[in-house]
């Protein structure tokens, strides 16, 4: 390994392990209150103090995450091959995706209650409604790029509209959805994350909120960082899945 | 044309407008010609006059706006099956290896496609031997952005054969080829075509590369395209890179670079 690789490898962690020592150190020189800003040797505390819960509530909110996300990859890789294939479609759902998308999702939260009542089922829906969107585009995208030649070379050979669907639409789109992959993991978690401050007993949104009703502020702070180190996780792991299956769309140039 | 028998290709005044209304461009004016079974022709003209836009009305891509397109006795109404097709961008498919490349057609067009399954052995064979036949053997498990441009143009090349049509619509497969490569890939490209006789429609820029491979050459006017001359080749098959610099061959070049330059002009 050369001395180049292994610093940028280095690198990330250098970084944020400087930037809790800063923080540390900053809060212990202006004399911060642990009520405003605590300091990570106190973060630290809480989350082996509380270890035990907090393990339980990250558990479900990363399963309520995943979940929600599940069904935002069917759903949303289904949708944008209808609507990435037929152009009718495209016409008629655009609009009304982009209308969708442009509802602040927490908005959606308080319905959900109403129709669903308190508990994890809000959770995941607005884990799925939040990660859905990015998928449909970019699928769709993939599919409406496909070079018209590509499609002529086809099309001369007999293909159907199908035949071109699964030779050239869908492992073309593939490193589209890869992509978007990663973006609706980490938004998947800001979904299920915020139903559960809202509307739920269960997860570490619900930590949060109950810990900072009892101004327990180091507490608040290992729920954020617990959600940070969740999406940075699923995010490495979805990454790393990109680079297995779309290798071809980096041209063989794999690092990781 | 002088092929012999009812004609495999013909056009009978076929005109192709793009878009509508004030937008409308006439890019093809009264074409009609017609082309025997097995006869290899090349087309070539101005840029912007046409040519790729006859290509696809002869494969069916595109209904023609006026006029007739027959292939093998019948009017093309639609895409029609198991046409072998090159594109001076080789559109190779980066997800696969050059050999399932080279594949592709086999999984489309029938009557492979039905028996691919079960005589999957036999065609990855028949791959392999084309593949060898253009000097890609040892190349079919490399992917596209693999090989050098020639190399996929060569690739390319062997998916528009594969499946043996009787119709191969060539445009500018070589356009983006150094001089020595092209011409290694004229060679080929003659050599299949003598073991397999198929009908070739070659559009080119090359006028060396029209009078090397074609029987005939269409020459057409600047835009709206018309067929202005009709030019048969007649020196013995094969042909190598001895013919280009005889007096006859480079008598025939000259002729269409002045026919072309009059057009440009006109
Ligand atoms: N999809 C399209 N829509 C509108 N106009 C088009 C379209 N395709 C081609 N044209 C027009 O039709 C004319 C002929 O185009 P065509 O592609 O057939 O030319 P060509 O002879 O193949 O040119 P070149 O030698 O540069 O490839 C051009 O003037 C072009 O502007
Ligand atoms: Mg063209």
């Amino acid at each position: 390994m050369s001395r180049e690789r292994r610093l940028q490898l280095i690198m990330p962690w250098a970084v944020t392990i400087g930037l809790f020592l800063i923080w540390e150190i900053a809060c212990r020189a202006f004399n911060v209150s642990s009520f405003i800003l605590p300091k990570p040797s106190e973060i630290f505390a809480a989350t082996v103090k509380f270890y035990g819960p907090i393990t339980g509530h990250s558990l479900h909110t990363l399963l309520t995450t995943l979940l929600g996300f599940a069904i935002a990859v069917v759903g949303g890789m289904a949708l944008g091959l209808l609507v990435g294939a037929s152009s009718l479609i495209y016409n008629g759902l655009y609009p009304l995706l982009i209308a969708f998308n442009s509802i602040p999702k927490v908005a959606l939260v308080p319905i959900l209650v109403i129709w669903f009542g308190i508990g994890t089922v809000p959770a995941v829906i607005t884990a799925f409604v939040i990660s859905f969107f990015p998928i449909v585009v970019n699928v769709a995208t993939g599919l409406a790029t496909i070079e018209p030649e590509m499609r002529d070379v086809l099309r001369s050979l007999g293909a159907s509209r199908l035949d071109i669907l699964v030779k050239v639409g869908i492992p073309r789109s593939l490193p589209y959805l890869f992509a978007s992959l990663k973006i609706a993991i980490t938004l998947a978690f800001v979904g299920s994350v915020i139903a559960e401050t809202v509307a739920s007993n269960e997860g570490i949104g619900y930590l949060m909120l109950a810990a900072s009703s009892r101004s327990d502020v180091p507490l608040v702070f290992s729920g954020l960082i617990v959600i940070a180190i969740l999406g940075v996780v699923m995010y490495a792991i979805c990454a790393w899945f990109e680079r297995r299956m779309t290798g071809w769309a980096f041209r063989g140039d794999i690092v990781t | 044309m002088t092929g012999t028998g009812t004609p495999f290709v013909e056009l009978r005044q076929v005109a192709l407008t793009y878009g509508e209304g004030r937008d409308a461009t006439l890019a093809l004016a009264e074409a009609t010609m017609s082309i025997a079974q097995g006869e290899f022709v090349a087309v070539v003209g101005p840029s912007g006059c046409g040519k790729s836009t006859l290509m696809k009305l002869v494969t069916g891509l595109m209904p023609p706006s006026r006029g007739e397109v027959h292939v093998a006795g019948q009017k093309v109404t639609g895409p029609i099956k198991g046409v072998g097709m090159a594109f001076q961008n080789p559109t190779l498919m980066p997800w696969r290896t050059t050999r399932d490349n080279v594949m592709l057609p086999l999984e489309i067009a029938q009557p492979h496609r039905s028996r691919l399954r079960a005589e999957k052995a036999a065609y990855i064979d028949r791959v392999e031997k084309l593949l060898a036949s253009v000097g890609l053997g040892e190349f079919g498990a490399k992917f596209p952005w693999q090989l050098s441009g020639g190399m996929q143009q060569r690739a390319n090349v062997c998916r528009a054969l594969i499946h043996e049509p009787q119709l191969m619509m060539l445009d500018e497969p070589f356009g983006a080829l150094d001089a020595f490569t092209r011409e290694e890939l004229w060679a080929i490209m003659q050599d299949l075509w003598l073991q397999r006789r198929f009908t070739a429609i070659l559009v080119t820029h090359d006028l060396r590369e029209a009078a090397f491979l074609a029987d005939t050459i269409v020459v057409m006017s600047k835009r709206p395209g018309r067929i202005i001359q009709i030019k048969r080749v007649d020196l013995p098959r094969p042909r190598t890179l001895e013919t280009t610099f005889e007096p006859a061959f480079v008598e025939i070049v000259h002729e269409l670079r002045e026919r072309i330059s009059e057009v440009r002009a006109a």
